[in-house]
């Protein structure tokens, strides 16, 4: 359906093992004729195949630093996570240098905008008395997986602006003020610690502009590292709280107060998601999810351990003033688009006809063997049901079914060998008991 | 589908009512249906686990009608009414201590049915059968 996706399958290094599928929390992935496939509808980016994959055939397509040539004036738009890759080996002056020498003009750093972002979402929750709890526009991945998984959730996802997009557009503003270039002669650069942010950039949601191009950080970790000695620092504008946003947990102490949950880790975002939606945690005032362990340090592009990442990012930040001394106002920047849901389980859009394939579906799955170990190239028994009542598998996918079949072949070809023609059969032998009667 | 619930079993109890949520979600109805369904089958789930000797929840799903019934074997209800005021409840205090038999249980139920049908007596068990009507 021409859905962009970051993440891409690198053939000849995939052997068709089925590690991926099993982690897959959409099970967007099919190993079929020996190689994993995506189902493009589904995925949402999250990197849990990139991670788990042994063989490194996951991987995230972004740009690199030759996209830099494209424009003349180049701002680059770290998020905050990122500094906890180099935390422990400069200061964070000296990290924002290095990064203007690989070849930016500027820097406007995400941690900025995300406190802008902390600031609004204050105010938001202050005035809000609808649907409780909303939850965190932050992370792509989160919401790719409230649009495939949890799409009742789609209303109750913040409606403000993601700091990379708010950094975006602010970078863009001020630049063309103090260069006086015109918009198209300057592209903005995030800097990224996951898939689903480059997907976010590429296919923003209601079309409103983010950055123009994204930079996986593990592209150019090796050319920023080798210029952290040498970088003249670049100044910092902002604080420790802009900054905490790279780890679970960052969010909520900068919006502060109120009853915040948060949680990181897909599969535990999907147990608390699976319990808003049976009516629970409604006493909770906002959440805030993130799809990879220990938040943005745990992302699938980056370099370093994410505890230890979260470590050198609490501790950089302790240098940091707590919050920046005037904060821009961000006003028509914080827009952001109705999420959709993008319910792509669905059995049939006929509600009778998905009845009945349900059907099938539960009487198959009562044939299968249940162990779900993934040879069939399914992620489960019950997947493998689905495919087979959506018509992409059969049941003899299933190495136990089709061991049963050959087995029963296997009688009648017995069965059949004992037939001979009646010109060779011998009279059949009778049990020795018996007397012989006359043949 | 059918979903034997066991006694007093509060880790497993709410995974039929889970199952069914699925299934709904999965055949696409739509989602104030799925939570309604949800929420009574969970409730109706969990009066098994906390009030009876076990039983079993089952759906039966149509496109126009779902039907929710849970029926076990126990105690039974006494007296119905009282059984559906708010805040009733004659839920021992250890599993009140664990935040379940609020009373809420019949009372939730109902706000969440088109029709609801409950029969019982002292020593005959329970049936609670829920319909909730998808238009």
């Amino acid at each position: 359906m021409g859905y962009f996706h970051s993440v891409h399958l690198e053939e000849d290094k995939c052997k068709g093992c089925t590690n991926c599928i099993k982690h897959c929390p959409t099970e967007a992935i099919r190993v079929r004729e020996g190689k994993a496939r995506i189902i493009q509808e589904r995925c949402i980016d999250c990197g849990e195949c990139i991670r788990i994959c042994p063989n490194h055939a996951k991987i995230a397509v972004g740009d690199d630093l030759t996209a830099l040539a494209a424009y003349s004036y180049r701002i680059a738009l770290p998020a905050p996570a990122i500094i906890s890759q180099f935390a422990g080996q400069a200061d964070l002056e000296h990290i924002l240098g290095a990064l203007v020498a690989v070849g930016f003009d500027a820097v406007y750093e995400v941690a900025l905008a995300a406190e802008i972002v902390a600031r609004a979402i204050r105010r938001y929750l202050d005035d809000y008395r609808g649907k409780r709890p909303l939850i965190s526009p932050a992370c792509p991945a989160v919401v790719g997986l409230i649009q495939v998984r949890f799409p009742s959730l789609v209303e109750q996802i913040l409606p403000l602006a993601t700091p990379v997009d708010v950094a975006a557009r602010l970078a863009r503003e001020e630049a063309m003020e103090a260069t006086g270039l015109p918009s198209q002669a300057i592209g903005t650069f995030f800097i990224s610690p996951c898939p689903a942010k480059i997907t976010a950039a590429r296919q923003p949601q209601g079309g409103l502009p983010g950055p123009d191009r994204v930079i996986p950080l593990a592209a150019i970790y090796g050319d920023i590292r080798q210029r952290l000695a040498t970088a003249v620092p670049y100044p910092s504008r902002a604080g420790a709280a802009g900054y905490g946003w790279g780890h679970s947990g960052g969010e909520n102490a900068s919006i502060g107060g109120r009853r915040l949950l948060e949680v990181d880790g897909i599969h535990h975002v999907i147990e608390v998601f699976t319990r808003i939606e049976a009516g629970d945690f409604e006493d909770i005032e906002y959440i805030e999810a993130q799809a990879c362990p220990g938040g943005c340090v745990g992302g699938a592009l980056m370099v370093h351990n994410p505890y230890l990442a979260r470590l050198e990012l609490r501790q950089l930040a302790r240098g940091l003033p707590p919050r920046p001394a005037n904060l821009p106002e961000a006003g028509a920047s914080l827009v952001a688009a109705p999420v959709q849901p993008r319910p792509s389980l669905q059995l049939d859009t006929d509600l009778a006809t998905a009845i009945e394939k349900m059907q099938r579906l539960e009487a198959t799955q009562a044939m299968l063997p249940g162990l779900d170990c993934g040879s069939c190239g399914s992620p489960s028994c019950r997947a493998l049901a689905e495919d087979i009542v959506r018509e992409e598998a059969q049941d003899t996918d299933c190495v136990f079914v089709l061991r049963d079949r050959v087995r029963v072949l296997a009688e009648e070809v017995v069965e059949l060998a004992r037939k001979l023609p009646p010109s060779m059969a011998q009279p059949e032998r009778r049990n020795r008991d018996e007397t012989p009667g006359n043949s | 589908m059918s979903f034997p619930v066991r006694a007093r079993d509060f880790l497993a109890g709410g995974d039929g009512a889970a199952r069914i949520r699925q299934v709904l979600q999965q055949v696409g109805f739509p989602p104030a249906i799925i939570r309604r369904v949800a929420i009574a089958a969970y409730e109706a789930e969990m009066n098994i686990v906390i009030h009876s000797e076990g039983g079993e929840l089952k759906a039966q799903i149509t496109p126009g009608v779902i039907t929710i019934t849970a029926r076990d074997t126990g105690p039974g209800i006494p007296d119905i009414d009282l059984a559906m005021q708010e805040g009733y409840s004659t839920a021992p205090r250890e599993i009140q201590e664990m935040g379940f038999g609020a009373g809420m249980g019949l009372p939730n139920i109902r706000r969440c049915a088109d029709e609801l049908e409950i029969k019982s007596a002292p020593g005959q068990g329970t049936t609670v059968n829920i319909i909730i009507y998808n238009r």
